[in-house]
């Protein structure tokens, strides 16, 4: 069985009597520990998509299994509950808590998740050492670097141990080197196992990805386009364009 | 999450935003402030006024007088004997209910005290029992009361308020040394009288304490002054019921009393007026054994009284229910229009709040939505703005109590009356309540605005 299940998923939303299909009938399976990279257009509805699998909005028809659990029809605060345990969510413009410092900005989670504060501290010293930030720990957002932030906002999304790992244009933000960096940070958890989806604009980053989901108008693509997915960059199976970290 | 994190996570806000977060407070600070304060007010306005009504015997007693004779027994006037001695000896052993009896004289025209060269006139000058001490709850400071055998020879003795001293001998000195008249002869009406006692000087609480305060500070400026040659002359403020703040007016008609045995007044005095009934008496003061049997005690005087006056209605009662109940309604109407201010300027506050958090959530739309993301649910948030809502009201509660305080000081060093204004734990308890309350009303709507907040749009928001 697939961690993530698919069915004929549609979102619709309805714009002064217009009605805008973001998703019109995609059906997707996600095994577990894929590394998923999700390309398209802009407005085809890769964010629509992410929002989805990643437990933040119910579709307007189909049906959403994580786990063999539906999410279609779950409540409010089942789908706040999944989030907090099950996914760990990446964003382009970092989302981290301003007022916050480093490690209470990874604690965040941590706290929903009831976890009392000697263990919160714990396990955010951790997943900062694995992002090697252990040195920041004091730092409030606006005084770390772009690639810093994102690099809280990763530790910020693991330290739940979560089974997915969702990212919406995490390079977007950031120039070529420290993307890469970043990157490379997703390509080792990826290796540990975990299920890692990033959306993306970026063809050098699909290109790293195995597979490769392409969206257009709301639909997945029956064949990708090779240049959104840096495929004309590379041979196939030569070695990735970044260096496993 | 749980509560001590939501506490935490609220207090943060608040740091995060000092100078608005006192600016909400201070919405809050005013209502509680004005709330314990006028509670405070009223409540020592109360025990001024119920200090007044026990300094003249309280609720016991009841005082028989003589009125004229109502208008269907006007044929009757003639046989009108008015209160007399005869209704004395019968209330005394008809009446279970009184505990204490006490008649006394007061003549007609207010008699001319004199002595050591000076004169004054007072209206509290009356002839009565050895018992009137007790029941008008007087108390000997120098000398002694006259005794039943001083009444029975008609001994001209009297026993004088310190008001009465101030006036003829001169008040005490700002050292608090005075003049005890004890032994000195008095003129009343011409006639020779031996002061053999005098009352101790009445006076409210605060009076009391004011005065004692003003001493301390004097003396503490004549011990600088030994050393010092710039203290200035001293002001003389003697604290007689004449001169200066008069005080409780009650505790001022006692200073000014002047009191000598029944007989002597009416040997001296009433026998030898021919038109006057001899055995005619002023005022009876009774003590009821149990004010909870007043309207008992009244119905048997009544009955009594009756008989000796032969259906002739010409006495009355007067108690002092009427007084008790102006003060529950001076106070009734005093905490309604109190707490009408006190709760309005809560209300203000708590508007002030809601204003506020509502500022507060819609520039932190991104940040809810970014909990949110993280696994807050709906809950979750709406526990953090409640508790957000409710530490900035319960700090403004605490500061409004420490600014009660405060004012209370002030007020009471200002006017140290015994109307002083009294904090009371029952009145902080109840404005801290509400602070703690209002902080929960005014957070409900932002809260339940933010807990309902749709994730994806509060993500993109900025
Ligand atoms: N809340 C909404 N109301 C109406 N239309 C929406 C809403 N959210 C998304 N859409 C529409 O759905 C379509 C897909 O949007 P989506 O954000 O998923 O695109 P995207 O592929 O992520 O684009 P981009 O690469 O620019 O981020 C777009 O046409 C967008 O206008
Ligand atoms: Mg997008």
């Amino acid at each position: 069985m697939a961690l993530l299940e698919l069915r004929n998923v549609s979102k619709i939303y309805h714009l002064g009597g217009e009605e805008i299909r973001a998703l019109d009938d995609v059906s997707l399976d996600l095994g577990n520990g894929e590394f998923v990279s999700i390309i398209g257009p802009s407005g085809s509805g890769k964010s629509t998509l992410m929002h989805i699998l990643g437990c933040l909005d119910t579709p307007s028809k189909g049906s959403v299994k994580l786990d063999g659990t539906e999410i279609a029809s779950a409540s409010q605060r089942e789908l706040a509950r999944i989030r907090n345990r099950t996914i760990g969510f990446v964003f382009q413009f970092f989302n981290l808590l301003p007022k916050l410092n480093v490690v209470q900005n990874v604690e965040l989670p941590m706290i929903y998740a009831g976890l009392n504060s000697r263990e919160r501290r714990e396990r955010a010293l951790q997943a900062l050492d694995l992002v090697e930030l252990g040195n920041r720990l004091k730092n409030r957002p606006s005084q770390l670097s772009g690639g810093q932030q994102q690099r809280v906002a990763i530790a910020r999304a693991l330290v739940n141990n979560p089974k997915i790992i969702l990212a919406d244009e995490p390079t977007g933000n950031l120039d070529t080197h420290t993307g890469e960096l970043i990157l490379a940070l997703f390509r080792k958890l990826a290796a540990e196992g975990r299920t890692v989806i990033l959306v993306t604009h970026n063809p050098e980053i699909a290109a790293v990805t195995p597979r490769r989901i392409e969206i257009r108008n709301g639909r997945i693509a029956d064949n990708v386009d090779r240049k959104l997915a840096g495929l004309d960059r590379i041979v196939p199976n030569a070695a990735p364009a970044v260096a496993p970290a | 999450m749980n509560f001590v994190n939501a506490v935490g996570v609220g207090l943060k806000e608040i740091q995060a935003h000092p100078l608005r977060s006192l600016l909400t407070l201070f919405g809050i600070l005013l209502g509680v402030s004005a709330l314990v304060a006028m509670s405070a007010i009223i409540a020592g306005n109360e025990r001024g006024l119920k200090e007044g009504l026990t300094a003249i015997g309280g609720l016991q007693k009841v005082r028989i007088e003589a009125q004229p004779v109502p208008i269907e027994q006007r044929h009757l006037r003639d046989f009108a004997t008015g209160v007399t001695i005869q209704d004395v000896r019968a209330l005394a052993a008809g009446v279970p209910e009184i505990q204490e009896l006490a008649p006394h004289i007061r003549l007609d025209i207010p008699p001319v005290l004199s002595a050591n060269g000076k004169s004054s006139r007072t209206w509290m000058t009356a002839g009565c029992l050895p018992q009137q001490l007790e029941l008008m709850e007087h108390v000997v400071g120098h000398g002694r009361m006259f005794t039943a055998l001083d009444n029975e020879q008609a001994r001209s003795v009297c026993v004088i308020g310190t008001g009465i001293r101030d006036e003829l001998w001169g008040k005490p000195t700002d050292d608090g040394e005075e003049i005890i008249p004890v032994d000195q002869m008095i003129a009343i009406n011409g006639q020779p009288f031996k002061v053999i006692g005098m009352f101790q000087h009445y006076e409210g609480e605060q009076d009391r304490k004011a005065r004692e305060l003003a001493r301390a500070e004097r003396l503490a400026q004549r011990a600088a002054g030994a050393t010092n040659t710039l203290d200035g002359p001293k002001r003389s403020r003697g604290w007689g019921g004449g001169g200066g703040r008069r005080g409780n007016f009650s505790y001022w008609i006692k200073n000014n009393t002047v009191y000598l045995p029944l007989e002597t007044m009416r040997q001296q005095f009433i026998l030898g007026d021919t038109n006057a009934n001899p055995n005619r008496i002023t005022v009876i003061e009774a003590k009821i054994r149990d004010v909870e049997k007043l309207d008992t005690a009244l119905t048997q005087i009544r009955n009594v009284l009756m008989i000796t006056h032969r259906g002739i209605e010409d006495f009355a009662f007067r108690t002092q229910e009427d007084w008790a109940d102006r003060i529950q309604d001076t106070m009734k109407n005093a905490r309604i229009s109190g707490g009408l201010i006190a709760g309005i300027s809560l209300f203000v506050g708590g508007i002030g709040i809601m204003n506020i958090m509502l500022a507060s959530i819609s520039e932190r739309i991104r940040e809810i939505g970014i909990r949110k993301a993280v696994g807050a649910a709906g809950p979750d948030i709406f526990i953090q703005i409640i508790v957000e809502s409710v530490v900035i009201a319960g700090l403004g509660g605490l500061s409004g109590l420490a600014a009660s305080n405060a004012m209370v000081w002030v007020i009471s060093q200002l006017t140290p009356t015994e109307n002083a204004p009294i904090i009371t734990w029952p009145a902080m308890a109840v404005a801290f309540g509400f602070s703690v309350l209002i902080g929960i009303v005014a957070g409900l709507f932002p809260a339940i605005k933010a807990a309902r907040m749709n994730v994806i749009q509060a993500l993109r928001y900025d």
